[in-house]
């Protein structure tokens, strides 16, 4: 009796199981169905939804751009997917284009990677130059420039870009006998990163052994490197970087800061660095735009107001994205409409008041919420105007495709050494047969 | 030896139940049906299983055999990940440049040493965690899931906690190295800590594992040895001895097998262990496995050729292992 109940009990169970599976199949039959329908002529609302693919914390849902847009455009809906760091976002972005299928309506792009993406990938996306409204005068000629092809087609248009300038603790510098007011500090290096490291030294005398003048490695040859015309790569796209005086000054002055002890052996953005800033033990930290918002992230309450900004010794460029719209998506030409809108002065102005990012605009420095911009981190320092005027004048940079991979061999497996006590030579040896490894095909 | 339904037992005549109907008395039309029922039926028994099996091997095939051959077909070329249709064929150069490419045979050295020092010392305490639960205990239970929470936790979540155990400025390592008068150790950048710290890691997560695999063998001892020995005047250390490990041998050589595989796959531990230098395994490769090695260069430099040569190596060299494994373990067999 028992056994025929059980075997009665298994069959229901494999029927169900089969059903179930059948039921699987046939709604997983119908859903793909109503996917098409959604993105091909709208949803039930008759709406369009375009999608965008982004990294890190870029910020147009946050400022209200999807929002407003969403009112200026009644049948228009707009969804993000954001991979919070770029090294898994952009080898899915790669992989993505090569089989020319997830890919989302519109794009980003790192700086970083731009070259990259407009050299072997250029075919695979519009050309946005042709939109309407789209002019190459609308940004600055280096950042247009960055995301076009050699015959003219604008891969991505140009997001924000990184102005470096020096954030610096008063309280650390007043301790230490440095100047604190901004146009004293800037003038105490202008025009040369040796008086930075001068400054340094002079810093070390006075503050003693437990706060460092510089944040990391990193951060210094980064933002050295940051304001050179040819860096790694030349004109006519040859790696150069082994060959290049201006990166082995880089580095040597790196690596001169980190045997004298002004430069902490950290690595930015990793917790122990985070934990740095929270315990206010470095006095300066290269700083685009939005780095004050990491600063503030990382910071004590107690710490509003301690921090001011100077110029860096010479301007230089750190961070920015393209926002880019593929060819294969489902909605180019609304897309390419929303991107256009996006990447216009008013929005790129509206951006930087609520997400520091920096416009890449010239005509969105002049307004209101960027020349009229403070921050409470700063004690209130005039940022709009000391980051437009550095804007100004980062000279036009050749960036490579494998910049990317260069720049950390520089600084990951090369100055970091000297930190812990390798030889400048050996942490040179180090990263060049790193990244001659890495570029080797 | 199989039993065969349509052959065993004979057609009963004016039997309770029906067998297969004699084919005599029956008219040519429903001999035909019959022996066209009876074809589905032998058809059915010969195909049905592996239409039941087919799907194990269709997806072994889609993602098992494809991306083999694939990678296999990858290597002798040089192809970028920007670029995955452009193939440039160079033959075996993608292998033989693997022989003085330093920082595979670092790699290499490193998974070794990584396998050596996780592996070893995990299947001590795991053998020594199993022999103290297998006595009474109250709340073995309890025990027992406590010893499966480190596997049941995922690698990130640990390797972050550990990340931050093992700091070298707010670390609480190092603070309690202070704490007794030790100096710091970077445990990041200088070689044997980093190896030692990911290697603690892999160890955390994997003995309690391997200590519910012994503890299953040694319950299956049965406890008339343990008796008779006790009856010889053997203490409980001679017991383990020269009762319980002679009679775990297979386990142990299933356990050490699984070990080694896991260990020269080494992966997610060391490529969290420096969250930002990810796959170059610190600044100097010191913790560099053949695992991130590999993901470095298809992934992060895009040179899928060379990631495949490095892929097929690997496998090679996983082969080597399996058959210096099998000829052992046939020798401790023999020998026993």
């Amino acid at each position: 009796m028992r056994a025929a109940r059980t075997r009665t009990a298994r069959r229901a169970v494999v029927i169900a199981a089969v059903a179930s599976l059948g039921a699987g199949l046939l709604t997983g039959c119908a859903d793909d169905g109503k996917d098409e329908d959604n993105s091909s002529s709208g949803d039930s609302s008759g709406k369009t939804t375009i999608t965008l693919g982004l990294f890190g914390t870029m910020g147009f849902k946050e400022a209200g751009l999807y929002e407003e847009y969403e009112k200026l455009n009644p049948d228009i809906n707009i969804e993000e997917t954001v991979t919070e760091r770029n090294e898994n976002y952009y080898p899915a972005l790669v992989n993505h284009l090569t089989t020319d299928s997830g890919l989302q309506d519109v794009q980003a792009i790192e700086v970083g990677n731009i070259a990259e993406v407009v050299e072997t990938q250029a075919d695979k996306f519009v050309d946005l130059s042709k939109v309407e409204g789209v002019q190459p005068g609308g940004w600055l000629d280096w950042k247009w420039k960055q995301g076009v092809t050699k015959d003219g087609q604008a891969v991505g248009l140009g997001t924000d870009i990184g102005p470096m300038a020096i954030c610096y603790r008063k309280d650390l510098f007043e301790k230490a006998g440095l100047p604190t007011a901004r146009d004293e500090v800037s003038a105490l290096w202008a025009g040369d990163w040796k008086k930075f490291i001068d400054a340094g030294e002079k810093y070390k005398k006075g503050a003693g052994k437990d706060t460092y003048f510089m944040d990391s490695p990193g951060g210094l040859i980064n933002a050295i490197l940051g304001g050179q015309e040819e860096k790694f790569y030349d004109t006519s796209g040859k790696v150069v970087y082994k060959t290049n005086p201006a990166v082995k000054e880089a580095f040597d002055l790196t690596a001169e800061a980190a045997e004298k002890d002004l430069v902490q052996a950290q690595t930015q953005f990793q917790p122990a660095w985070e934990q740095t800033i929270s315990n206010n033990l470095f006095a300066t930290v290269a700083c685009p735009p939005w780095m004050l918002g990491t600063i503030k992230a990382k910071s004590q309450p107690e710490a509003a107001g301690q921090w001011d900004v100077a110029a860096a010794p010479t301007a230089g460029n750190w961070g920015g994205s393209f926002l880019g719209v593929p060819k294969s998506g489902k909605n180019v030409e609304e897309a390419q409409k929303f991107v256009a809108w996006l990447t216009a002065p008013e929005q790129q102005a509206k951006l930087f008041a609520v997400q520091g990012s920096f416009p890449s605009s010239p005509a969105a420095h002049k307004l209101p919420q960027v020349a009229g911009a403070k921050n409470e981190m700063t004690g209130d320092a005039p940022i709009g105007e000391i980051f437009a005027k550095a804007a100004e004048s980062i000279p036009a940079q050749v960036i490579g495709p494998k910049d990317q991979i260069i720049q950390q061999g520089l600084t990951d497996n090369g100055v970091i050494l000297v930190t812990q006590g390798k030889s400048p030579k050996e942490a040179w040896e180090n990263a060049t047969k790193t990244i001659d490894n890495n570029l080797e095909k | 030896m199989t039993t065969r339904h349509d052959t065993t037992a004979p057609p009963v005549k004016g039997g309770a139940a029906p067998g297969r109907p004699p084919g005599d008395a029956a008219s040519p039309e429903e001999a035909r049906k019959r022996a066209r029922l009876s074809r589905r039926w032998q058809r059915d028994l010969r195909w049905s299983p592996y239409a039941f099996v087919s799907p194990f091997f269709l997806l072994f095939a889609a993602f098992g055999l494809f991306p083999l051959l694939y990678t296999g077909w990858a290597s002798l070329h040089t192809v970028e990940l920007t670029a995955p249709t452009d193939m440039e064929w160079v033959g075996l150069d993608n292998f033989t440049r693997i022989f003085d490419d330093e920082f595979f045979w670092n790699a290499a050295k490193n998974t070794l040493t990584i396998g050596i020092i996780s592996t070893v010392p995990q299947l001590l305490m795991a053998m020594g965690l199993a022999h103290i639960l297998n006595y009474k205990l109250r709340g073995s239970t309890f025990y027992r899931v406590v010893m499966l929470a480190p596997y049941a936790t995922s690698i990130a979540a640990a390797s972050l906690v550990f990340v931050l155990l093992f700091g070298r400025d707010y670390g609480m390592i190092n603070w309690a190295l202070d704490l007794i008068g030790l100096d710091k150790i970077d445990w990041q950048s200088d070689k044997w800590p980093s190896q030692i710290a990911v290697s603690s890691i892999v160890i955390w997560r994997w003995t309690g594992y391997n200590a519910l695999i012994y503890l299953a063998a040694m319950q299956a001892i049965p406890q008339d040895l343990y008796e008779s020995a006790a009856l010889d005047g053997a203490s409980r250390w001679r017991q383990f001895i020269h009762v319980t490990l002679p009679q775990l041998r297979p386990t142990i050589l299933f356990t050490v097998v699984v070990s080694t595989i896991g260990a020269s796959q080494l992966f997610g531990e060391p490529l969290l262990f420096d969250a930002n230098k990810g796959a170059s395994g610190g600044s100097q490769h010191q913790f560099q496995t053949l695992g991130l090695y590999l993901y470095e260069q298809g992934w992060i430099n895009q040179h899928l050729g060379r990631a495949s040569a490095i892929a097929w190596t690997m496998f090679l060299i996983l082969i080597v292992i399996g058959i210096v494994n099998y000829v052992i373990s046939r020798r401790l067999r023999a020998s026993s």
